[in-house]
């Protein structure tokens, strides 16, 4: 009889999370969908003209990205939630907060990871200058697990509730504020030629941050949703 | 190997003066009862008399109001619990995009897998045999029920909450139901079932603890 290590029931977590996006390959690409459009609508809004959407470029890519992942948020423990398995984590004999680390790290993988390797395209789009696409790279890079492991506190605060859709935007918004200022404050550095690095350190710093208390904080919400 | 035998090997699981408050409102109890190793206990009860909610909080998933759970006689944490205790609610944890195989897979993965059985076989065992790789959503309720069976088979937990496990099920099915029961209690397992009493345990004579919600708490 074996009670099974803490590892393997990672490793099947893993497994089964990405077999379950695997299955349904056609809504991963969703989001984005909806940052292209979002980014399209700033010259349909705003005006063609290259010079302006030049200067909102990163900015405008940060926030489309920044909606896309929202909306992808409340799928997290939706169906988990729906289908008893979120019980079935809840019970299982593993530590649940390493569980949710490994959902969290699907959810970043298969929603986050496509909307930054359209990111470039996106800032094509805006003409987005030369030299500030890395600095926004690294700062996406830095950004969207810190974006993800926040929402996925809040959708486990509001999981238990019924059209949580909005309740979940407008717990989730105010705390993406400081994310946000960072990584713009990154980008606009690099627009005027300004050192970089502090901002991103920052970022870099509340992701270690997060990565260690997101976690739990997110099993302690859920423990209490499904109370 | 041969340390001594105490006379009276604590239970299972001991419940005393079990009750569960929501919003000031009693759900149940208090209530007190004992499971032993070997033991299948009927929790009868009719509809929103706390049956759910009972094997929620011996499951671990609420916290009791009152009134304390000993699991072989020692305080139940989270972490001990989840080893023993293996929990079939309404909501079967089951995955419909995945096939049976594949379900079962990950629950072992999450749960661990009692010695001397594979996947395979438990599938056979609930009457599942080619299957394996059918997409759960194109099963029927009582086949995906089956599934969430044979999870019971594979886990090595020791006690069984079946909340109602006899919806859904065909006659045959009852049969299964009961002949794995038997077959847990056998194994020195224990099993608490609750039923709103449309279906019985037919085999055997199991203890029945009857659940009145509001009424045994007045």
């Amino acid at each position: 009889m074996s009670y099974g290590s803490t590892t393997s029931a990672c490793r099947a977590l893993l497994q089964r999370d990405l077999s379950l996006v695997w299955r349904q390959r056609g809504d991963a690409l969703n989001p984005v969908l909806f940052a292209v459009m979002v980014v399209a609508l700033f010259p349909f809004a705003l005006g063609p003209e290259p010079t302006m959407l030049a200067r909102i470029a990163a900015g405008t890519v940060l926030v489309a990205l920044l909606l896309a992942g929202l909306l992808s948020l409340d799928a997290l423990f939706r169906s988990d939630l729906e289908d008893g398995s979120l019980e079935q984590l809840v019970l299982s004999p593993h530590p649940l907060a390493l569980l949710l680390a490994c959902k969290i790290a699907v959810h970043w993988l298969t929603t986050a990871l496509p909307l930054l390797l359209v990111a470039p395209l996106l800032g094509e789009l805006l003409y987005l200058p030369q030299p500030v696409l890395p600095v926004l790279m690294v700062a996406l890079v830095l950004s969207t697990p810190l974006l993800s492991l926040i929402g996925a506190v809040c959708v486990a605060l509001t999981v238990g509730m019924r059209r949580s859709g909005m309740l979940l935007a407008l717990l989730v918004l105010p705390l993406y504020v400081p994310v946000l200022i960072f990584a713009a404050g990154a980008c606009n550095a690099a627009q005027q030629g300004l050192p970089v690095l502090a901002p991103l350190l920052w970022l870099g710093a509340g992701l270690a941050l997060a990565l260690v208390l997101a976690p739990l904080a997110c099993a302690a919400a859920l423990r209490i949703s499904l109370s | 190997m041969n340390s001594p035998i105490p006379l009276e090997a604590p239970p299972l699981l001991e419940a005393r003066g079990l009750a569960y408050l929501r919003n000031d409102e009693p759900i149940f109890g208090p209530l007190s009862f004992r499971l032993g190793a070997g033991e299948v206990v009927l929790m009868e009860g009719d509809n929103g008399s706390g049956k759910t909610t009972l094997l929620k909080v011996l499951s671990g998933l609420l916290q009791a109001s009152t009134g304390t759970v000993l699991l072989n006689g020692e305080p139940l944490t989270l972490a001990r619990l989840s080893h023993q205790v293996a929990l079939l609610g309404h909501l079967l944890g089951i995955k419909g995009e995945l096939s049976p195989l594949q379900n079962l897979r990950f629950a072992i993965g999450l749960g661990g897998l009692r010695s001397g059985i594979t996947p395979h076989q438990a599938l056979k065992s609930v009457g599942l045999e080619g299957y394996e790789d059918v997409a759960l959503r194109q099963l029927s309720a009582g086949q995906k029920k089956r599934v969430a069976l044979a999870r019971l088979l594979l886990v090595p937990a020791a006690l069984w909450l079946l909340d109602e496990p006899y919806a859904n099920l065909d006659r045959e099915g009852i049969t299964l139901v009961n002949r794995l029961l038997e077959l847990h209690a056998m194994r020195g397992g224990a099993a608490l079932i609750t039923s709103h009493g449309a279906y019985a345990y037919t085999s055997g004579t199991p203890r029945r603890l009857q659940l009145r919600g509001q009424e045994a708490a007045a």
